[in-house]
């Protein structure tokens, strides 16, 4: 439980860690850690160096857009996500941050660091791809905004290009005519999700929901969105109907907790809950 | 005001030490100019050792030693306990090697060590050094390994059978099972479980050259018993040579009681260096791949008896899984401390096990937590609600039915406790079933049981309510039968205590026995505070070190309130006799005449001629008017070797919900009704019961090691072997019977596995009891949502 030896530098800005990824293909940014320590004590991940961002407090903050939209810093961690009065209004975050990991997880470990390091488990992938959130990605030469249903390409893979670092996740603003739950059965060890679902739902406008995004964690290659439950819901399907649609189109995945055929039905009781819980949120 | 703490709820005297980082355990402790060992482990679970080529990791930076298994003068382990008691039983013995030399048999078994000047350079020439494996195949399951055409593990063990252990009346058991109106039949696992003690094992040898003597500071329940083992066995030295020393400890749960690999990796290290210190520090990795395991069992069991009730015999064959090879007591586990308290607090006439104990591609087995104990527990506690299910009776009224009434003591079981070889006869000696029962039953609303499941049918969840009335052997043991040859370990488990008073009156207490968490410093305080009627500020409790405490057999099997606090108190009579002699000779008056209350030894008949035990242990020490014959200073040594076992015993109540969508089970009500006689300090009781029950609930629900079929284990951290957290658990309603025990003087029993040893069964009776109306009978633990969702759609399926 020794890493292999490396070199660490911490930043002094943006763009000082930017400059020292382009002119290090051997670097790899640590901003939490809760990621890519672990890997790096077994050895699985050898970095021949860290650029620690961490204390980069330009990356840090929740603000409001002048467009009404919410910008998450990238270096956001979980507790200060908990605290934050703006997205205390996103029923879904409500539900999943609290779960996040424990006390010292949460205050470590930040929104870009999760998706960054793309865990095909991890909860907040499937947020913020229920929020429809964009990714905002620079590198030394070049600034990017990423949408989120195209950042997930497979298991700890991700649209980001090297030498690129995550500075913020931008939220639509808040609406009232908007439901959002998160739902998840976790895997007891680990605490990641065996099947998790970030639901939202928009108010009914006579038979059909004005709006329905579905984003499912823990069960395919990567984080997706659930589009077949989605197209159901709005062409007037129930709940329960809609939700048997959870993993269509996707390859489920097994290990020793969870198989195939038990991930496939989990999946669709936790769309169904996470789609009841949101549209009761609605009122 | 009174000092007498016995009997009451006093904060822990370490726990400022502890909790405030001030404890000392093997990793905070740096000697000068110590060195630091790495090991290589297998990535095989299986394979013959072809080569090892160390040389490009002796060429790295910081390295001083790289050491395979032929360093290693005498390699081989040693095994205390095979399986004993029947005649002519043939145990096939392979004990691990300190690093292997021809093969390996489990992955994470030892290869090869490196020693550097750092640690983090020590971890990167382990990738130096380059092993020439020849993989072969491999099996894990202890039942297939028995089967024809298993991979063979070890040429003297045919079939992969350590040994076929037999107990109990075979024709009588044979003849009640045929003549019985009802057989259940039951297959039971008792899943492999990773005990995850909360400080990993480590140690730390120092040789010195100048006295040719050895010191090892080692992660230890069982100092005494590791200079035993290490100097005679494996070291070729006598026991003087070597000093053990296990400071603070962690949390051990029975897997720091045996003799490991890396001791002696450690100890050469050191000689090899002309006297450097080495320390090995286990990441939690390795804890899982190459400290013990626990449990491991495939259970047949048969239970037999009347349509009203009345269970006639029961039958088991059990395939009890070893691992690759044997740990220092892993035979005993599954046959002394498992088969011979089979029948539990139930009059059953007629007992027969057969243990067949197997060598397979996994880590060894050994004690963990209740140790043998929990596995019999589970099994008779499954085997009476199956019993009930079938009669169509309460569970309940089932055992009430079948328990050894309370005026049969002292009692003789049929599943072997009296026959032990060696002429030693072990009795149940006392308990008092029903009270317990009855208590926890009303604790847990028993009566109203249906009405609760009808109510959790609306919100979707299955309720359903378990018990276990278990009963253990504890505070082992009596020299006469666990260290009678081919019994038990063949060496003594008696106890010591020194007590030493100083001038000031301030009492040192020296024990043989081993904290690792469980508050001695405090317990035999209260003790001893109680004997000697002085305040337990004035009494500091010393242990963890072969020099300078008495020669004892260490902290397990809830043994040391037992045994250890007799020796203590024995030592305290006769300080407490020493100090009536010199009161009577500093008072003029004779022994016989001077009486001892609290602190104040006093002339009878003359309340104001009296002397206080500091004023004599002051006199005594500066003994300038010593009598004639009498030794200056108050320094007493006792050896307490007890007469029997203690028995707690007592009714666990769990009741779960499961929710028909996921299969997910809710632990919603715990209910604790332990008898565990009286109690030293009511707090550390109740906290042990919170932990063990914490533990058995853990197996019942969500733990469980995973071997792939190559040997690979598949749960191999934390992120994969689910341990309990607190949050998944209700408030544990804890009570208690009381019942004395008669086999020592302050009638304690010991409480360090009850809560381990009875709460699994409880849980898994409970979520069987909830999957009933599906027609499920019985499901294998642990009970994880998958596998209760799989048992309710496979049942869905077979009805529809």
């Amino acid at each position: 439980m020794i890493p292999a030896a490396f070199d660490y530098v911490r930043a002094t800005s943006l763009d000082d860690a930017l400059a020292r990824l382009a002119a290090d293909d051997g670097a790899k940014v640590i901003a939490g850690g809760q990621s890519i320590l672990p890997l790096m004590k077994l050895r699985l991940a050898r970095p021949e160096t860290l650029v620690d961002i961490g204390r980069l407090t330009e990356l840090q903050g929740v603000r409001r857009l002048p467009d009404g939209r919410v910008a998450v810093g990238a270096l956001t961690t979980y507790a200060a996500m908990i605290a934050d009065p703006i997205l205390g209004h996103y029923g879904l975050l409500r539900d999943a941050l609290p779960n996040i990991g424990d006390t010292q997880v949460r205050n470590r470990g930040t929104i870009g660091g999760a998706i960054a390091h793309a865990d095909p488990a991890s909860d907040m992938p499937a947020i913020l791809l229920a929020l429809d959130a964009e990714v905002v990605a620079r590198s030394a030469t070049a600034e990017r905004t990423i949408p989120i249903t195209s950042f997930f390409e497979g298991a700890f893979d991700s649209a980001l290009r090297p030498g690129e670092i995550i500075t913020e996740i931008r939220l639509p603003g808040g609406r009232d005519d908007v439901g959002s739950a998160y739902s998840a059965i976790e895997q007891p060890a680990s605490g990641y999700s065996i099947a998790g679902v970030a639901a939202v739902i928009g108010a009914r406008s006579g038979d059909r929901w004005g709006l329905c995004a579905v984003g499912v964690t823990g069960v395919g290659e990567h984080p997706y969105r659930a589009t077949a439950v989605e197209q159901a819901i709005r062409g007037g399907a129930s709940v329960a109907d809609a939700a048997t649609h959870a993993t269509d189109g996707i390859t489920v995945a097994s290990d020793i907790h969870a198989d195939r055929e038990y991930r496939t039905h989990v999946a669709a009781v936790q769309v169904r809950r996470a789609l009841e819980a949101a549209a009761a949120r609605l009122g | 005001m009174t000092t007498d703490m016995l009997g009451k709820s006093v904060k822990r005297v370490e726990d400022r030490r502890l909790i405030t980082g001030g404890g000392r355990y093997v990793d905070d402790i740096k000697l000068q100019s110590m060195a630091y060992c790495a090991i290589l482990r297998s990535p095989y679970a299986h394979a013959n050792i072809r080569s090892i080529d160390t040389s490009a990791a002796k060429a790295m930076p910081g390295v001083l030693d790289v050491m395979v298994g032929t360093d290693i003068p005498y390699n081989p382990l040693p095994l205390a306990w095979p399986a004993g008691g029947s005649a002519g039983l043939q145990n096939n013995v392979n004990t691990p090697r300190a690093l292997a030399t021809d093969s390996v048999k489990w992955t994470g078994e030892g290869v090869a060590a490196v020693i550097a000047e750092t640690p983090e350079q020590a971890f990167d020439a382990l990738e130096a050094i380059v092993v020439d494996y020849e993989p072969l195949p491999t099996v894990v399951d202890a039942e297939k390994a028995t089967q024809p055409g298993a991979p063979q593990l070890h040429e003297n063990a045919p079939n992969n059978i350590v040994f076929d252990w037999t107990v109990g009346d075979k024709a009588g058991t044979d003849a009640a099972v045929d003549a019985a109106e009802v057989v259940v039949r039951q297959r039971i696992v008792n899943q492999r479980l990773i005990p995850n003690p909360m400080e990993t094992r480590g140690d730390i040898g120092l040789y010195n050259p100048g006295t040719d003597e050895y010191t090892i500071w080692m992660s230890s329940q069982t100092p005494h018993i590791q200079r035993i083992l290490l100097a005679i066995f494996v070291m070729g030295i006598p026991e003087h040579k070597l000093r053990c020393i296990s400071p603070d400890v962690g949390g051990a749960f029975g897997t720091k009681i045996f003799c490991y690999a890396d001791y002696v990796v450690v100890l050469h290290a050191s000689k090899r260096l002309g006297g450097r210190a080495v320390k090995w520090i286990e990441s939690r990795r390795e804890n899982y791949q190459s400290t013990i395991h626990g449990r491991d069992h495939i259970t047949y069991l048969e239970i037999a008896g009347s349509k009203q009730g009345e269970i006639s015999a029961v039958r088991v064959k059990t395939y009890a899984n070893l691992g690759g090879r044997l740990s220092t007591i892993g035979p005993g586990i599954p046959t002394t401390l498992y088969a011979r308290v089979l029948s539990g607090c139930y009059k059953i006439p007629n007992v027969f096990a057969e243990v067949i104990g197997v060598y397979t591609n996994t880590v060894f087995v050994d004690a963990y937590r209740g140790a043998g104990r929990p596995e019999a527990t589970y099994v008779i506690e499954r085997a009476m609600d199956l019993f009930a299910n079938e009669i169509g009776m309460d569970p309940a009224e089932l055992r009430r039915r079948n328990f050894i009434a309370p005026d049969k003591f002292p009692y003789e079981n049929p599943s072997g406790l009296g026959t032990a070889s060696g002429g030693a006869k072990i009795y149940i000696d006392s308990g008092n079933y029903e009270p317990a029962m009855d208590k926890a039953l009303a604790m847990a609303g028993y009566a109203g049981m249906d009405k609760a499941k009808a109510e959790a049918r609306r919100r979707g969840k299955y309720l359903g309510v378990g018990l276990s009335t278990y009963i253990e052997v504890c505070g082992v043991a009596p020299s006469k039968w666990i260290g009678a040859v081919g019994e038990g370990w063949g060496a003594a488990m008696w106890e010591s205590a020194n007590i030493k008073v100083h001038l000031t009156g301030k009492v040192v207490v020296t024990m043989g026995t081993q904290p690792q968490g469980q508050g001695h410093e405090t317990t035999y305080a209260q003790v001893i505070g109680h004997e000697l009627g002085i305040p337990m500020e004035d009494i500091v409790v010393q242990h963890s070190d072969t020099q300078g405490t008495p020669m004892g057999y260490g902290s397990y099997g809830s043994r040391t309130s037992s045994v250890g606090s007799t020796a203590a108190i024995r030592a305290a009579a006769k300080i407490r006799e020493k100090a009536r002699r010199y009161a009577a000779h500093m008072l003029e008056a004779s022994v016989e005449d001077i009486e001892v209350d609290g602190a104040e030894y006093r002339v009878k008949g003359s309340p104001d001629k009296k002397k206080t035990f500091q004023e004599i242990a002051f006199a005594l020490d500066l003994a300038f008017d010593a009598p004639e014959g009498m030794e200056p200073y108050l320094d007493e040594t006792a050896y307490y070797d007890t007469p029997n076992c203690t028995w707690p015993f007592g009714t666990h109540v769990a009741i779960v919900e499961v929710d028909e969508a996921t299969g997910h089970v809710d632990l919603v009500k715990y209910v604790a009704v332990d008898d565990v006689g009286n109690k030293i300090n009511p707090m550390i009781v109740d906290g042990q019961l919170h932990g063990g029950i914490a533990q058995g609930v853990g197996q019942a629900l969500w733990e469980g090691a995973v071997y792939g079929d190559d040997g690979q284990l598949l749960s191999g951290s934390m992120l994969d072997y689910a341990m309990p957290r607190a949050a998944w658990f209700p408030h544990l309603e804890l009570d208690e019977t009381v019942t004395p025990s008669p086999v020592n003087p302050i009638g304690v029993k010991g409480v360090g596995e009850a809560g381990a040893i009875a709460s699994t069964a409880a849980v898994a009776n409970a979520v069987n009891d909830a999957l009933k109306p599906f027609g499920i009978r019985h499901l294998d633990m642990p009970l994880t949502s998958q596998a209760v969702w799989k048992a309710m759609q496979s049942s869905k399926g077979a009805q529809a």
